[in-house]
């Protein structure tokens, strides 16, 4: 048997919530250490994952299978392929910076914070290797309550409504994919996520197939968030404590468009292709009004909220695209590839630069306790590293070429422009305006300009806090100059994705 | 004797009848003895539950067909006694501070256990009536146990007129079919309806509302909207443990007999039922989440959140057809409904022996108070919900499944709006869990919790855990049992 790399990636998480439970209140400086060493450990594993991968073949890789419910056919199945990988890497990634910014951080109730964040890991690491339709349904919803409590308890003024909100609107999509999933195993007799991409369920019968498409489009459209669907977004991250802001926007969003490229552009490319014209507008009205709203904000953690929506539009522009293409020529495969590749790709660096853009705005706040823009001023120059740091993480964040952000961007826009031609042009604009949105606002209204006096005595940043940033920013600059490595790890599971449609 | 060589299949009730007579007169000679019966009662049930396990498989005829024993009746033997087990074994503290009647007390619940076990096994419109009838005073007299207590007596009053109103309004919808067909068998009955010659065909505009009566019945059993007014009352009187138990015991043995005289003694006429129940299933869950949403007080929350649970139970009814998982849904709904709404009703005594209070507003921050009881209330909620990994989820994974499986618009919207239900209830079962975990407590002294509701708690959620990371062993069971509903006729 080979080693069992997914289960341990994705159950650790669980020992260190035991463990951290477990461990007596008054060794609350050893506790703290052993998560954030716990957590380095799927961290190590995804990394050996990612080495040990076969780029070529951009199948399932690491695969584990055990029987648990036969009488409807339920097995464990878990695997990664190029699409997945990257997204665990992320998930570990951002989970260990998560523990030791918060290992400094969080003062109450130090031990169930630690442990519903290892929950959350868990559930969401699940979500990414799960290739049965049961244990992904089963995740995605496990994953729903740890950030219900991580909002709930240690978020701010309006914690609670957020919390009930969040939980509300990801529960109600969900149980519409549920049902999906229930008409697809009575139709088909099996919960394997692979498998169901060859049987196609419903393919003679657009009516139901298009009626289980819009349940499972439900729950992964909340997720994204797509608009209009997106309203639960910027109350959740504002309301959120800063760690579970990072990993709200960082992974979990991501839930949302894996699904959509694990689930329904292999299995419904038929409903898919259809619907595409509806879709494109939703992610080029996402695109547009997200950052146009983000420009309006004055509250920063509200800005970098409304921008995720806009950047996540770019994930959804490069699927559409990808999926209109479906059956028209096959001059049109590269220009579908380089979309998907950039939408994966995106996925991946709007986790690195949003995560990043969020320890950086719970930085200030955590000094000046408030987050408006107006009151800031001319702090470039009391505080040199945190200047830096967060100038160049905006920059990553519009888009500057040589840092990762432009790449996947780049990536999508080239594919969509010569697929649906019309929306992508128009989606440009949303570019143009996060550059003015992230220069502006953030780098002119925080660093630039007479210094307020109120701010005089703000202390810059500290190490625990550059290196929280460090890795995000190494991965920034790595991929904005040589994405070779991640983008074959990407490109050999699209190829295979499209190919197969 | 005739009739008397299948004795043996009767092991459970007559377990059930000795144990109950042996508590009564246990009290009666030994002053001293009142909690010592409650172990005593408990010892009765699990004999009774290892006897109902042994006769598993078998199959049989009592009593002229008064009385069936299959898989399908056994099966719910053993949610009867282990309903009852719980609720004893939450009863223990709780009625120590209430009440010095306590012998009783138990005998009581072990008489109700009886009259359930009877009640599910019962394939003639008499024995229907009368083991309905069994139920039912048992459960008043148990309602209005704390006599010094003005709510108690008023609930168990309350219960009382409506549960005898409804059930001669039952007894007229079953002489109506009488009259119909010439017999009380529910197979007769069936034969009747389906064989052409029959002289039922002048007669057939009856049967609608002789159906409807007799919901009316089952419907005050299982509190169905709109049959369902007394149970927020009965429940906010009734000594806690007793609401428990009202809420899963008669509950369950409701909906046993529902689908055995439905698919025994109506199949001829399973369409209009259908229409009917789905009907009375969307209106039961919708109204009991909506007006949960209100309650202040946690014991009438959890009353309307069980007649929604219910209005998710008949939509396994509803999709009963051939080849649906339907039964076995409302089977492995029931079992995974017993461990969860009994262990957020054991909490709630729990809670109000500690404090006091019901009051849902003084669950505020008692996490800190007692968080062992927070977290069971968190698991406990999300199964009544329905989320993974609780057993909850694998209920509704199962009815909804076999509503889907109908293949038909209707049912789609029905499951639909089921869906959409469950994430209604989340929201006034996550209300608890806000204050309990979000806002801090007025009073921060932990609260003491005797060891037997610990116990209770702890088994409860263990189960409700269990069946939803390893559900296999319940399916089978629930698969063999369901077997045999297709055969419920005693030859």
């Amino acid at each position: 048997m080979e080693f069992p790399y997914l289960t341990l990636i994705t159950f650790i998480p669980l020992l260190g919530a035991v463990v951290v439970l477990l461990i007596p209140r008054k060794y609350e400086r050893e506790m703290k250490r052993l998560a954030v060493a716990l957590s380095l450990i799927p961290l190590v594993l995804a990394a050996i994952l990612w080495l040990n991968y076969d780029y070529g073949a951009g199948t399932m890789q690491f695969l584990e299978e055990y029987t648990w419910i036969p009488t409807i056919n339920v097995r464990y199945r878990v695997g990664v392929d190029g699409i997945s990988l990257p997204l665990v890497f992320l998930n570990s990634l951002l989970t260990t910076l998560s523990l030791f910014y918060s290992s400094h951080t969080i003062k109450e109730r130090v031990k169930e914070y630690f442990a519903f964040f290892f929950l959350l890991e868990m559930g969401m690491m699940g979500v990414f290797v799960s290739l049965d339709f049961f244990l992904f349904y089963v995740f995605w919803e496990v994953g729903l309550v740890p950030m219900y409590f991580l909002i709930g308890v240690w978020g701010g003024p309006r914690r609670q409504y957020a919390a009930i909100k969040f939980f509300l609107y990801t529960l109600a999509g969900s149980v519409l994919m549920l049902l999906a999933f229930l008409g697809m195993y009575f139709a088909e007799g099996t919960f394997d996520i692979l498998e169901m991409a060859r049987l196609r369920p419903f393919a003679d019968n657009f009516t139901l197939q298009s009626l289980a498409f819009w349940g499972i489009f439900a729950a992964f459209a909340i997720k994204l968030p797509l608009w209009p669907f997106h309203t639960w977004l910027p109350d959740a991250h504002v309301e959120a404590p800063t760690a579970g802001s990072v990993m709200l926007a960082g992974v979990l969003l991501k839930l949302g468009a894996y699904g959509f490229i694990r689930v329904l552009l292999p299995i419904f490319p038929q409903a898919f292709h259809h619907y595409a014209p509806i879709i494109a507008i939703l992610a080029l009205l996402s695109i547009v009004y997200g950052a146009l709203v983000a420009m309006a904000q004055w509250d920063l953690k509200k800005l970098v909220a409304y921008s995720s929506v806009n950047h996540m539009g770019y994930v959804m522009l490069g699927l559409t695209a990808a999926a209109s293409a479906i059956g028209t020529s096959e001059k049109v495969f590269d220009s579908q590839a380089m979309a998907l590749n950039g939408a994966v790709l995106q996925m991946f660096n709007h986790g690195i630069i949003t995560g990043g853009l969020f320890f950086l705005v719970g930085v200030i706040y955590e000094r000046a306790h408030i987050r408006d823009l107006k009151s800031f001023g001319g702090l470039g120059v009391i505080m040199r590293t945190y200047y830096g740091i967060t100038t160049v993480t905006c920059l990553a964040s519009l888009g500057l070429p040589g840092l990762a952000g432009f790449i996947s961007e780049f990536l999508v826009f080239r594919g969509a422009l010569s697929i649906i031609t019309p929306i992508a042009a128009i989606a440009v604009s949303g570019l143009v305006i996060t550059a003015a949105m992230f220069l502006w606002k953030v780098v002119q209204l925080i660093f630039f300009g007479p210094l307020n006096e109120k701010w005089a005595n703000l202390p810059d940043m500290h190490r625990w806090e550059v290196i929280t940033v460090a890795p995000l920013l190494f991965f920034m600059v790595l991929f904005g100059l040589y994405p070779t490595p991640i983008l074959n790890l990407i490109n050999g599971a699209v190829v295979k994705l499209l190919s197969g449609l | 004797m005739p009739g008397f060589e299948n004795l043996p299949l009767l092991s459970p009730e007559i377990t059930l009848t000795i144990f109950a007579l042996l508590v009564l007169g246990l009290d009666l000679a030994f002053k001293r003895l009142k909690d010592a019966l409650a172990y005593v009662a408990i010892g009765g049930l699990i004999l009774a539950i290892m006897l109902t396990a042994h006769l598993f498989g078998t199959q049989g005829s009592l009593f002229s067909g008064m009385l069936v024993v299959d898989s399908f009746a056994l099966y719910f033997k053993i949610i009867a006694c282990l309903t009852t087990g719980l609720v004893i074994l939450s009863s223990i503290a709780f009625m120590k501070e209430k009440t010095p009647y306590r012998g009783e007390f138990y005998g009581l619940l072990l008489l109700a256990t009886l009259a359930i076990t009877l009640l599910v096994g019962a394939s003639d419109l008499v024995m229907i009536y009368l083991s309905f009838e069994f139920v039912s005073l048992t459960c008043y007299v148990l309602v209005g146990y704390l006599r010094g207590d003005p709510k108690s007596s008023e609930a168990g009053i309350k219960y009382f007129l409506y549960g005898a109103v409804t059930s001669a309004v039952m007894l007229y919808g079953m002489s109506l079919i009488y009259g119909i067909t010439g017999s009380t068998q529910l197979t007769v009955i069936a034969d009747n309806f389906l064989s052409p010659s029959s002289p039922v065909a002048s007669t057939r505009w009856l049967i609608l509302p002789a159906v409807l009566f007799i919901l009316a019945g089952f419907g005050f059993k299982i509190a169905l909207v709109p049959f369902h007014q007394w149970a927020p009352d009965a429940y906010e009187g009734a000594p806690t443990p007793i609401a428990a138990f009202l809420s899963v015991g008669p509950k369950a043995a409701g909906f046993a007999v529902l689908i055995r005289v439905l698919l025994t003694a109506l199949p001829a006429y399973q369409i209009d039922w259908i229409a009917l129940l789905s009907g009375i299933s969307l209106v039961s869950m919708t109204f009991g989440n909506l007006v949960a949403i209100q309650q202040t007080n946690i014991k009438r929350m959890l009353a309307y959140s069980s007649i929604a649970q219910v209005g998710y139970i008949l939509l396994g009814v509803v999709a009963a057809g051939p080849g649906t998982v339907g039964i076995m849904g409302v089977l492995l709904f029931i079992l995974a409904y017993l461990f969860t709404n009994l262990g957020a009703f054991v909490a709630v005594v729990a809670f109000s022996y500690a404090t006091g209070s019901d009051e849902i507003a003084d669950y505020a921050g008692l996490l800190r108070r007692a968080p062992l009881l927070a977290a069971a209330l968190v698991v406990f909620f999300m199964s009544l919900a329905g989320m993974p990994p609780t057993a909850g989820f694998l209920g509704k994974l199962f009815v909804f499944g076999a509503v889907i499986q109908m293949g038909q618009k209707v049912f789609y919207f029905l499951a639909v709006a089921g869906v959409l239900n469950s994430v209604i209830s989340l929201y006034y079962y996550f209300n608890v869990v806000r204050l309990m975990f979000f806002l801090p407590a007025k009073d921060e002294t932990s609260l003491q919790i005797p060891r037997s509701l610990v116990v209770a708690v702890a088994i409860t959620m263990a189960m409700t855990l269990v069946m939803g990371f390893y559900p296999q062993p319940f399916i089978d069971l629930a698969t063999r049992s369901v077997v045999t509903v297709a055969m419920l006729s005693p030859q």
